[in-house]
């Protein structure tokens, strides 16, 4: 069912743009229509569903793993650190050394997030509210020095290409580095059962004589690999990561292995409603993504941060 | 056998435990008692490799603890340990199926699956089997995981205070379904446990510890005297001759 309602909108989205293809010009489309549905429209799709898709799988083994509802790529400093790093990449080697870029993201976005956890096992009281003000103003000095760093190089207007995700950019031969994640996403998927594991804490573990360490450096890397890729190929998509796999497990449990495939598709089907959506609001002028994505997600963000409360008061 | 000998542990200068040498003898059934504090669950710990001893070393019949792999030592030997809090929602029959893993690593067969079912089973837990552990009562919660120990199917099980929780009812049966592990399957099972009468009821072997060092260990005869009841636990202790059981008495 699900899978049928994002093969619908992802027939809708094809045939939402300015350019002159209709919905119903998709069945029998001149050559010019085909033209920009392949360099185009089709492109934009398979970007958003892989973003989509692939930023939900990152935020959930990112909680399982850190036993954490509230750590998520977009509010632990992993995506702020990938921006650094791109920033850094691009006044280093330039603006069109694609691979340099994705290192140093991945790379940046590996410490930081491995900061986060260092500070995190740190603090005494690891409940929702704590470790999500901590990894927000996290995420905030690291995007401060960010913008700081831009700022001094006059890079700012390259910043918000990073900072902002937009899917509008997305044209055949400037995406297919997304296709990266596709594989780490499905690497995620084949350990899905000891990143559960390892989920139920270090003692668990071990008795099932699964490497603690190792199992939880390995989803980081994947975690982290994830978000910096999106992050140079479309540009940060926040709280994604958060909200999806959130009320996904909310719902189904946190067996990764069951639950891992449906967040992939709610979080691609989110963000390609996110992008339909605006597309047709302010029709001809386009919303971006992340810009609709941000105001949903803050405010289920809000929701669970009052939940969680709402239950520690009750305690 | 279990074998832990001069184990040292230290916590922020404080010694815990203190050159123990335990042996937990194999096809038995051990219990480990102790006042809280005497480092009971530390010395499960360690025996199980959960934790790091600062000395000494342990050894699961010819495996040296330390240096084995650790998958291998977990289709040998399964712990559940005191408190256990998860942060994951798990249906109970996740959570036992998950006591798989150490064989199967995730791919169940049909033999995983039967013993999943037995286990599930074994603690009348059927009818919670696709319940969330988070809504159920503390009792079916520690029945679950234990479930989850025992669908691990070692030769050894460390079990720290497995009664936790549990009713009359079920308190006894457990430790009935645990003497028959070891009676008609060779189990080796050790448990702490607070009630010295169910050790003294169904325990072969008894290790008495206090503060951190062993004060006597042996059958339940020679552990369930006035003598040694009273030097571990500090409180005067009689034993009555109950049909041939030895039951303590220490509650005025
Ligand atoms: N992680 C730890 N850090 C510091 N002290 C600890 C730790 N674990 C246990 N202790 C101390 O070690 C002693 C023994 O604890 P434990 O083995 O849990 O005792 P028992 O299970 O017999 O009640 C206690 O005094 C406890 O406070
Ligand atoms: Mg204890």
């Amino acid at each position: 069912m699900g899978l049928a309602a994002l093969c619908a909108a992802g027939w809708l989205s094809l045939g939402v743009g300015v350019a002159g293809v209709g919905v119903a010009d998709l069945l029998s489309p001149t050559d010019e229509q085909l033209r920009i549905l392949t360099t185009s429209r089709i492109p934009r799709l398979i970007a958003i569903v892989l973003a989509g898709a692939s930023l939900s799988i990152a935020g959930l083994i990112m909680q399982r793993i850190t036993q954490n509802r509230f750590v998520s790529p977009s509010t632990s400093g992993t995506t702020e650190a990938a921006v650094l790093g791109v920033l850094i990449a691009t006044l280093v080697f330039g603006s069109t050394s694609l691979t340099w870029k994705m290192l140093i993201a991945i790379g940046f976005a590996i410490g930081g997030t491995m900061l986060f956890l260092q500070m995190l096992s740190r603090i005494r009281h690891r409940d929702g509210l704590v470790v999500a003000l901590v990894g927000l103003m996290y995420g905030g000095v690291i995007a401060a020095a960010t913008t700081f760093v831009a700022y001094q190089r006059d890079l700012l207007q390259f910043l918000e290409i990073w900072t902002a995700g937009s899917f509008s950019g997305v044209i055949e031969n400037r995406y297919e580095a997304l296709f990266i994640v596709a594989p780490v996403a499905l690497l995620g998927y084949l350990f899905a059962d000891r990143f559960t594991v390892v989920g139920l804490g270090a003692d668990f573990a071990t008795n099932l004589g699964v490497n603690y360490q190792r199992v939880l450096y390995s989803g980081l890397v994947i975690v982290s690999m994830i978000s910096a890729v999106v992050v140079v190929v479309i540009g940060a998509i926040p709280f994604l990561g958060l909200i999806v796999p959130n009320i996904v497990t909310l719902w189904m449990g946190d067996n990764l292995r069951r639950v891992l495939p449906v967040t992939a598709l709610a979080g691609a089907g989110f963000v390609l409603a996110c992008d339909v959506a605006g597309r047709l609001i302010r029709y001809p002028y386009e919303i971006s993504a992340s810009t609709l994505a941000g105001i949903i997600g803050g405010v289920v963000f809000i929701g669970l941060i009052m939940r969680a409360a709402d239950r520690a008061g009750a305690r | 056998m279990i074998e832990l000998s001069g184990v040292t542990k230290t916590y922020d200068g404080q010694a815990v435990l203190t050159e123990v040498d335990v042996t937990i003898p194999r096809g038995r059934l051990t219990a480990l008692v102790g006042p809280n504090g005497a480092g009971k669950s530390t010395l499960f710990g360690i025996a199980s490799r959960l934790i790091v001893a600062d000395a000494g070393h342990v050894t699961v019949d010819d495996l040296d603890i330390a240096r084995a792999r650790n998958e291998e030592v977990a289709r040998r030997l399964a712990v559940l340990r005191q408190d256990n809090t998860l942060a994951a929602r798990l249906s109970v029959a996740d959570l036992v199926r998950f006591g798989r893993f150490p064989h199967s690593k995730g791919r169940l067969t049909a033999d995983d699956h039967r013993i999943v079912a037995a286990a599930i089973a074994e603690l009348e837990l059927e009818p919670f089997r696709d319940r969330f552990l988070d809504q159920l009562s503390g009792g079916q919660r520690q029945r679950a995981f234990i479930a989850m120990v025992l669908a691990q199917d070692t030769d050894y099980v460390l079990l720290d205070e497995p009664l936790n929780n549990l009713d009359l009812r079920h308190s006894v049966q457990m430790m009935r379904r645990l003497r028959s592990l070891v009676d008609d399957h060779a189990k080796t099972i050790a448990l702490v446990l607070h009630d010295v009468n169910f050790a003294s009821a169904h325990a072969d072997h008894i290790v008495a510890l206090r503060d951190g060092i062993v004060v006597a260990q042996g059958p339940p005869e020679q552990i369930i005297t006035p003598e040694v009841l009273s030097e571990v636990y500090e409180v005067d202790v009689s034993v009555l001759d109950h049909d041939g059981q030895r039951v303590a008495v220490y509650f005025r």
